[in-house]
């Protein structure tokens, strides 16, 4: 049963739960606000502004740039990180230690540095498109949710199942998809969330990885903030908080909300 | 595995490309990082980040420990509301969290606004691109983080510890110090690490609420690889903070697990 919380402390956790969601509440005003300049509380109503981040083309553009590299980095990242988290599961004995440790790299070594190292080295050195960059730089920076989400998924997966298909005949592909994914069908979900969100809120990596027409989203509202500060960006922010809005009903609706404090 | 190879060729050898390249320097393989180490105004900007990382963190831990203790003793509905009242900041991105900041804290702020209506002060203060205005983002930013990684570990202390800490006698205060906080230790250094090494090595929120003059590491490296184009200069900041947040990392992985007192 919950102790009781002393006054002073729930007071103090009211206050930050203001502090957090405030400036969140503050934003949707400013992007409904009849004025030219960002102001709260918002002085008359409209939705203008809304209309108005369909009239600027580089918004668009970069939208479509940033849903397709956070989908198709997220699908590479899940491509790759299964089978690793798999094997990293499976055969745990066998491999090296610092396999594992190696999947986690991406989140330790600092993302403005990646960002830097990929863009010298792939991007310039290599004279790899832009768009191929970005993509193989979310993937790869995303890679640790998926190994590890998907790993501890795996980690309470009884292998024995999976030995009992095989030495019933079932071919070792059609095993695994047909017994092992659809139990680790929570684990993939929740690592497709988590990368998508990722991806597409990136900006250490992606400020490296743009080029002449190629930019995503947040790069692109970065830009727009240092020559505009109309209520312009606050609707685009009202924008991809919506989306943050759809993913949360995802989770919730798929897992239930309380899997991310595990 | 797929997986080891795409590491390998895409992280580790680029970053260590990239280190190496600030070895071949005509005045001997350290002279950039003496030539680093000697100017003061780099020296000011690693000074600055470390600062700044350091108070973010340590404000984080208090913030995120109190509001992770309140939400573990909450009954199973209401604490499932906070947890995602603290997600919805997290999944949201940092430029939009950023970008709030700049509404409150701005010449035509709500912050400026409140005080020049309440007669407080006779002109706008200037709040942006200082070292405040950076710390309270990043505060903003990471303590969500904390707040989660905090309920999970709280949770998982039994409930009995606390109840025979009491029923032998002891008050709150030696309770919290003598069993809670122990127990809670390694999750406590999860958190700061998270914390520290995230804000360190941020990019958006001094980009956008610190400017020119509160630059740290990771507008430094953006700065002198994208605007000036000294890439050895910018390889030297990426090497010096790759040292700095893997040795956090590792010293700090090291004590949790010898703080651990469930582990003996």
């Amino acid at each position: 049963m919950p102790t009781r919380i002393h006054p002073i402390l729930g007071a103090f956790a009211i206050l930050v739960f203001f502090f957090l969601l405030a400036p969140l509440v503050i934003i949707i005003g400013a992007a409904l606000s009849d004025t030219t300049f960002l102001t709260f509380p918002p002085q008359g109503l409209t939705l203008r502004w809304f209309a108005n981040i369909f009239q600027i083309e580089a918004f668009r553009r970069t939208a479509i740039t940033s849903l397709q590299v956070a989908l198709l980095g997220t699908g590479l990242s899940l491509l790759i990180g299964i089978p690793a988290a798999y094997a990293l599961n499976r055969y745990r004995v066998e491999l090296p230690r610092w396999l594992s440790t190696l999947f986690v790299l991406p989140i330790l070594v600092p993302e403005i540095v990646f960002g830097f190292a990929l863009m010298k080295s792939i991007t310039i050195g290599l004279g790899l498109p832009v768009f191929i960059s970005l993509v193989v730089g979310h993937a790869l920076l995303i890679l640790p949710y998926s190994v590890r989400v998907v790993g501890a998924s795996l980690a309470s997966f009884d292998f024995s199942i999976e030995e009992a298909a095989r030495s019933l005949g079932c071919p070792p592909l059609k095993t695994f998809m047909t017994v092992v994914l659809p139990n680790i069908r929570a684990g993939v979900i929740a690592a497709f969330i988590l990368a998508f969100i990722t991806s597409i809120n990136d900006v250490s990596v992606s400020v490296f990885l743009t080029g002449p027409g190629i930019s995503t989203l947040p790069i692109q509202i970065l830009a727009h903030m240092e020559q505009f500060f109309d209520p312009t960006i606050a609707s685009v922010s009202v924008l991809l908080m919506l989306v943050t809005v759809g993913v949360m009903a995802i989770v919730e609706a798929t897992l239930g909300l309380t899997f991310l404090t595990k | 595995m797929p997986a080891t190879i795409a590491v390998i060729l895409l992280l580790v050898i680029p970053v260590l490309l990239t280190i190496a390249t600030t070895f071949g320097e005509a005045g001997g393989p350290f002279s950039t990082y003496a030539a680093f180490f000697k100017s003061g105004f780099r020296m000011a900007v690693l000074y600055r980040t470390l600062q700044i990382a350091l108070i973010t963190t340590a404000i984080a831990l208090v913030v995120g420990f109190i509001t992770a203790y309140v939400i573990a003793q909450m009954p199973g509905r209401l604490k499932s509301i906070m947890i995602i009242a603290a997600v919805f900041p997290l999944l949201t991105g940092v430029v939009v969290r950023s970008f709030a900041w700049l509404i409150i804290l701005g010449k035509n702020g709500i912050v400026n606004n409140v005080l020049m209506s309440a007669g407080l002060i006779g002109e706008p203060l200037s709040m942006l691109y200082t070292q405040g205005s950076v710390i309270v983002a990043m505060v903003y930013l990471f303590v969500p983080l904390m707040i989660l990684t905090l309920v999970g570990v709280l949770e998982g202390i039994p409930r009995d510890l606390i109840e025979a800490a009491a029923s032998l006698g002891a008050r709150p205060v030696p309770t919290f110090l003598q069993v809670i906080l122990p127990l809670a230790a390694p999750g406590l250094i999860v958190g700061a690490v998270l914390v520290f090494t995230g804000s360190f090595t941020s990019y958006a929120t001094p980009q956008l609420l610190g400017g020119e003059k509160q630059m740290m590491m990771g507008t430094f490296l953006y700065q002198r690889a994208m605007v000036t184009f000294d890439w050895v200069g910018a390889s030297t900041i990426a090497a010096i903070m790759v040292v700095i947040t893997i040795g956090v990392v590792l010293i700090m992985s090291r004590m949790a697990r010898r703080l651990n007192p469930m582990a003996v």
